[in-house]
């Protein structure tokens, strides 16, 4: 019996991805999540992070912000941000880093924005390496 | 009676006029199938998104302590109403046919004695409610300088919405834009986005899963409803742009047949005035001739 389930990573304007895979870890509010075949119903959000899909190509997304959906063996990401790592150059990673590192410095910021921002900063420059 | 000379220009006049509407047809009928596509591209989203939200608040523990977003303020006193039109004319009654139903409800509200509020995205919608409701628009915004609207722009108004409904300055929120039905016919719409409107989220299956939420329900609701307005807005976008082409295509089409109908007139016109003054100037030397 075949041990994939269907992933949809939905963007507002595109399809970004339909692919089987063999687990997937997506970077949930309070954690990573590894997501197998038959997992329970879940429904979660997402701050920023990696999405791992471990199929037979293993893509690496980096998101920001999204909503999951774990149902009858099919995981549904909602994102506005997902963009493959492979697709990233430096420069683009640097300057993120520098407008989300100009955000954190500012004392006006509430505390869950801090601990978005220090997640996506962290990210970065686990990618930026 | 217009001389030759009067004739030949206006017929050469009607003729560049046709040349300029049918080379608009054609762009918009180009921009539409762009625009279709996007349209298309972005109705999974909006739809999986609704799916989400139905599975949330079946599995709602405590329906009065829901976010207000969803349930309302309790209060019905401010409405806040959006209105898209496109940001350029020349595209039949598509503009007009918006402002039209925002109008027929605005005067609704106010003669029901209740405070309005308006929000325009696009120049032209702004321009004829304006006129009438000038003192009601709290914010107006115009994207005309981007050549795609994407997501992001649908997210500042989706913000802007939510902020003024963090400061409890309206209770009910109303999005008005047209519907791309298909390429003649495209139907404004009016439709609540705050508090969502029950009857959309009405369950089609009733098969309830129990999921498990991570963190909890409500949180995850706070997170996602402000999302979804955006996601509403943006879905008002993409088909008020697939409509706007479409509504441009008919007008231009329409207009490029007149345009052809009035040269063929013209031109018959010209062509009896051209014979009466060859017949007016041989009867003329025939009748000099016979005097002789």
């Amino acid at each position: 019996m075949s041990e994939q389930f269907t992933v949809e990573v939905i963007s507002p304007d595109r399809t970004i991805l339909k692919v089987n895979a063999i687990e997937v870890v997506i970077p949930s509010y309070e954690g990573e999540i590894g997501i197998l075949k038959d997992h329970i119903p879940l429904i979660t959000f997402l701050r920023p992070g990696l999405i791992k899909i471990i199929d037979e190509t293993n893509k690496i997304l980096f998101v920001e912000d999204g909503t999951v959906e774990f149902i009858n063996n099919n995981l549904l990401i909602l994102t506005s941000t997902a963009q493959e790592i492979s697709n990233f150059d430096k420069a683009s990673i640097n300057q993120l880093l520098n407008e989300a590192e100009k955000k954190i410095s500012n004392d006006k910021i509430t505390d869950k924005e801090k601990y978005l921002l220090s997640y996506k900063i962290e990210t970065l420059k686990n990618i930026n390496k | 009676m217009p001389s030759l000379d009067d004739l030949k220009k206006r017929i050469k006049s009607v003729k560049s006029t046709q040349k300029i509407t049918k080379a608009m047809k054609m762009v918009a009928a180009a921009k539409l199938r762009k625009a279709q596509e996007n349209a298309e591209k972005g109705r999974p989203y909006s739809k999986k998104m609704e799916s989400i939200i139905l599975n949330l608040t079946k599995s709602i523990s405590d329906p009065l302590n829901a976010p207000k977003l969803l349930v309302g303020t309790g209060n019905d006193k401010t409405y806040l109403c959006v209105v898209i039109t496109a940001d350029r004319g020349l595209c039949g009654g598509f503009n007009s046919n918006i402002c039209k139903l925002a109008k027929v409800n605005f005067k609704k509200i106010l003669e029901e004695g209740k405070d309005l509020k308006i929000i325009t995205v696009g120049s032209k919608g702004l321009d004829q409610i304006k006129r009438g409701y000038g003192k009601y628009v709290v914010k107006k915004f115009s994207f005309k300088d981007k050549k795609q609207i994407s997501y992001s722009e649908a997210e500042m108004v989706g913000k802007e919405i939510i902020n003024l409904f963090n400061q409890n300055q309206f209770d009910k929120c109303i999005i008005f834009y047209n519907n791309f039905k298909n390429v003649i016919t495209q139907i404004p719409q009016a439709e609540q986005i705050i508090p969502a409107n029950s009857k959309s989220i009405k369950s089609k299956e009733e098969r309830s899963y129990s999921f498990e939420f991570e963190p909890d329900e409500d949180e995850i609701l706070e997170d996602l409803l402000p999302r979804n307005i955006s996601t509403q807005v943006f879905k008002a976008f993409l088909e008020n742009a697939a409509s706007e082409q479409g509504s441009r295509m008919t007008a231009m089409d329409n207009a490029t047949r007149n345009a052809g109908d009035l040269v063929d007139k013209l031109t018959i016109n010209y062509n009896r005035s051209r014979q009466a003054s060859i017949t007016k100037e041989l009867i003329e030397i025939i009748s000099g001739a016979e005097s002789l």
